[in-house]
């Protein structure tokens, strides 16, 4: 079984296709539940502590926008666990944890640099699009550990 | 550790939303569920909620998907209950996606396919073998 970081990293078809498969799918919720979760809320609405943003100050300067900062405080360590990853193209309606797009291309380019496998596709349009998507996950996730 | 998953329904499933909660209803697992307009959320421990999933998934294999969910259901941070109204966040994501779930749905089904029989065409009657059994029959 791999840890397979997905992008966009709320989808729920990336998720629901490497859960299916037999591996370990990498996304923000999982994050985000050991925030919201946790028994001791020191800073609510989230658990966030000083200890989040030195997080996120590991990926991007502390120049850029807290919004870039705070993602990646949710996504960077997903980046450093993953064996391999799935990207799909920018559909143009990401929103929420998504919905930046300079996180999204430091997140692109971190899983690039990494050096892991990485399954590039777009997000299908008919049927015989989706037939090819669903074929090329299956065939990439078969070939891993 | 408790977890939340979603479980969603693809729109040409013949699997409702509330078909899924009569079946936890029904199961001996304690979760604590809360139905919506595309499918259910389940709240419970891990390996239970685990366990659950195939369960459910086994509805539906081709038509059913489950995604995680970092807030409790009904979470009064997140419940659009409490924060007077509009789609939670995370819901204009799921709504985008669902509207691939059919496609996505359909190739894989058709993933679990083999390929169909090709089917012997029936010949006619050999005439000689005919003419044998006309003979036999007559005689």
């Amino acid at each position: 079984m791999a840890k397979v970081i997905v992008y966009p990293p709320t989808s729920m078809i990336l998720s629901d296709l490497v859960e299916r498969m037999g591996h370990k799918a990498l996304v923000v919720p999982e994050a985000v539940r050991k925030l919201a979760t946790s028994s001791e809320i020191e800073s609510p609405p989230l658990n966030v502590t000083p200890e989040e943003p030195k997080k996120g100050l590991r990926y991007a300067a502390v120049d850029v926008p807290s919004g870039v900062r705070g993602r990646m405080a949710l996504i960077g360590p997903l980046v450093e666990e993953a064996e391999a990853a799935i990207i799909v193209e920018d559909p143009g309606w990401l929103t929420g944890c998504a919905g930046c797009s300079r996180t999204n291309e430091l997140v692109r380019l971190l899983i690039r640099t990494k050096g892991v496998p990485v399954l590039d596709l777009r997000y299908p349009d008919d049927d015989a699009e989706a037939r090819e998507f669903v074929k090329k996950i299956k065939a990439f996730l078969g070939g891993l550990k | 550790m408790k977890v939340t998953k979603y479980v969603i329904t693809s729109s040409e499933s013949d699997i409702l939303p509330s078909d899924i909660a009569m079946k936890i209803y029904g199961s001996k697992h304690e979760v604590n569920v809360k139905e919506t307009c595309f499918g259910v959320m389940i709240n419970g421990e891990e390996e239970v909620i685990d366990a659950l999933v195939k369960e459910i998934r086994s509805l539906d294999p081709a038509g059913i998907f489950i995604k995680d969910r970092g807030f409790p259901p009904g979470d009064p941070r997140r419940c659009r209950g409490r924060r007077g109204g509009g789609a939670r966040p995370g819901f204009y994501m799921i709504e985008s996606e669902s509207k691939m779930l059919p496609m996505i749905s359909r190739a894989l089904a058709s993933e679990g396919e083999t390929a169909p029989a090709t089917l012997q065409k029936k010949r006619p009657l050999d005439f000689k073998r005919l003419e044998a059994i006309l003979k036999e029959d007559l005689s």
